[in-house]
């Protein structure tokens, strides 16, 4: 193919790759411009220097430093927990290949499916009556049950082509089930567990229904709570909703520097599947 | 899936019997499968039969629920806010289901059999990440990203149309009740485009690329190579997006809430925000419930057809090969 009809395929999908990402380039130039600077200007302008007041008060009006901490904690504790649920879980399907395990697989996938709607009302009701009500322990637990149906169900798949030689060798060599699943089967499965603890985190980090529901407090809230309750009152100003925008930006643009490789391996995984 | 797994269980077991092994070791793995179980539990399973049995009541949050009936979902049937809700979904579903997948197909097939091919893989993976980006963005952050560069009075759009001498095509992009759908829709390909362009591309790493060399050599061109070898390729891929987008726009909840409300006037109302807002803002949980049930009718129903449909090209997929 001539050099001629080669560049304009690539210019439109350049181009196209631009949009998405300009908005991320907009929002970081404006949130280090002066409000005076913004309305002077508008927008489209380039910054004349670098102002980090807006950031700063931003951060400090809404504590982000503890929104920050309510949403690694939270995401983290379901991370781990959801995972060591999907092990337990795929353990006995996968491996242990139990009587009626298509349903028991069936089940967890329909429950991944459920809309949350139709459980937050009286998962609300009920953390109330058990006391857990705006506590970051009650979002933790139901997260982990949540994120755990995917997990049983992609390591499930993965589980069942299992090698069963290891399995018959380390048995013969007196290991009983639990050791078989924490020496061998976990170990050979890192991969997999790695990139369902990558997706689990961001899935929980991303949340916005039920931490709405559930954390009212703001000692409480996570980082897309605390910034979808401002927005939704809308309150702020220019500079200040792009200050938001961009601590909101950083964090999912670290996880995606830093996680890039294992989601794509984890998603080509999960999708054929 | 499931059913074949279902066939392949009964084959083993089969083989079990014959070798007359005893059942208890099999059955001990149950034990490992009890506090997932347990959890599910108390967390799905009777919060979901709850919201199914308050669905049958008048109940305002507080107090003894008192029993309707069928009342709430003969109220639904005549309730327009209802049926524009679900109106609405149907919108989200194009946007968020249909466009992305046809816009990831012809995008995740020229970045593999173009890009990759005469700029190097690392261009092709460099563009395949710019399109993920939003994926991995909170949909609170990403509202309050756009809804200030859809603002009408200092937005980025306006600005910038002013700019290039469009002023005329300036719009309140989300207050403006005839145009408020179509911006959200806008966004929300924006949202989604990434997930369908990620695993289209992984599915395509499985094809051989002789198959293509093969038909370039045959002189047939990218339309023909993307209809004839790249879509049937990747069938499982689309027909897994599209189910799993669906279900996603289905549901569809946060970029509604921080975008527009439901807003204007109930112009981006959709089922989820409709529960939400009968729930905690009028306090009417029983009309609420009845909502999102049948909101999780729908989804349930997608989901088990989407499961047949999988199982049953599976098994045509296994006859082929036998």
């Amino acid at each position: 193919m001539t050099a001629l009809r080669r560049y304009p395929v690539l210019a439109a999908l350049v181009l196209g790759a631009l949009f998405m990402v300009v908005p991320f380039a907009v929002v970081a130039l404006n949130a280090v411009k002066s409000p005076a600077e913004y309305a002077a200007h508008g927008p489209l302008s380039l910054p004349h220097g670098l102002y980090l007041d807006g950031v700063e008060d931003f951060w400090r009006r809404v504590d982000f430093g503890r929104k920050l901490l309510n949403s690694v904690l939270i995401s983290g504790s379901v991370a781990i927990g959801a995972a060591v649920l999907s092990v337990l879980n795929a353990y006995a399907i996968g491996i242990g290949r139990i009587r009626g395990r298509a349903w028991v697989l069936a089940f967890f996938v329909l429950a991944n499916t459920l809309p949350q709607e139709a459980l937050v009302y009286p998962l609300y009701y009920l953390s109330k009556q058990a006391g857990l009500y705006d506590t970051r322990l009650s979002v933790i637990i139901v997260f982990t049950v949540i994120q755990a149906a995917f997990g049983t169900y992609l390591l499930s798949s993965v589980l069942g082509r299992f090698p069963r030689e290891i399995i018959e060798a380390a048995r013969i060599d007196g290991a009983n089930r639990w050791q078989v699943l924490w020496r061998i089967v976990v170990p050979v499965s890192r991969p997999t567990i790695g990139v369902l603890l990558v997706f689990f985190f961001i899935w929980t980090w991303n949340e916005f229904l039920l931490p709405l529901v559930m954390l009212i407090s703001n000692d409480n809230q996570t980082v897309s709570v605390a910034l979808g309750v401002l927005q939704g009152q809308r309150l702020m100003d220019a500079t200040m909703t792009n200050a938001a925008a961009l601590l909101g930006v950083l964090p999912a643009v670290v996880f995606f520097l830093v996680f890039q490789r294992t989601l794509t391996r984890g998603i080509a995984a999960g999708a054929v599947k | 899936m499931t059913v074949t797994a279902l066939r392949g269980g009964r084959a083993v077991r089969g083989r079990h019997d014959a070798a007359a092994r005893p059942l208890r070791p099999r059955s001990s793995y149950v034990l490992f499968l009890l506090p997932g179980f347990a959890a599910f539990l108390v967390v799905v399973v009777v919060p979901f039969l709850m919201n199914t049995g308050v669905s049958l009541t008048d109940w305002q949050g507080v107090g003894t629920p008192a029993w309707a009936g069928l009342a709430n979902y003969r109220e639904l049937l005549d309730d327009s806010e209802f049926w524009a809700s679900f109106r609405h979904s149907l919108f989200m579903v194009v946007a968020m289901a249909v466009v992305p997948t046809a816009l990831g197909l012809v995008l995740a097939a020229a970045l593999f059999d173009f890009v990759a091919k005469h700029f190097g893989a690392r261009t092709a993976a460099l563009l395949r990440a710019c399109f993920y980006l939003p994926q991995v963005l909170p949909i609170a952050v990403a509202g309050i990203v756009w809804s200030w560069i859809l603002a009408p009075d200092d937005g980025t759009l306006n600005d910038l149309l002013r700019a290039v001498g469009l002023g005329s095509w300036q719009q309140d992009w989300l207050g403006d009740p005839d145009i408020a759908l179509y911006s959200v829709m806008g966004v929300m390909v924006w949202v989604q485009l990434g997930f369908p362009l990620v695993v289209f591309m992984a599915g395509l790493q499985r094809a051989d690329p002789e198959l293509y060399e093969a038909a370039e050599l045959d002189g047939a061109g990218w339309w023909r190579r993307f209809r004839h070898i790249t879509l049937p390729q990747i069938r499982p891929e689309i027909s897994v997006v599209l189910l799993w987008c669906t279900i996603a726009a289905l549901k569809v909840f946060g970029a509604v809430y921080v975008l527009t409300k439901g807003g204007p006037g109930g112009a981006t109302d959709v089922p989820s925000y409709f529960s939400f807002t009968t729930f905690f803002e009028k306090t009417q949980v029983g009309y609420g419930a009845a909502i999102s049930t049948v909101l999780t009718a729908i989804v349930l129903v997608l989901a088990l057809v989407g499961l047949w449909f999988q199982t049953r090209a599976e098994d045509a997929e296994e006859g082929g090969r036998a």
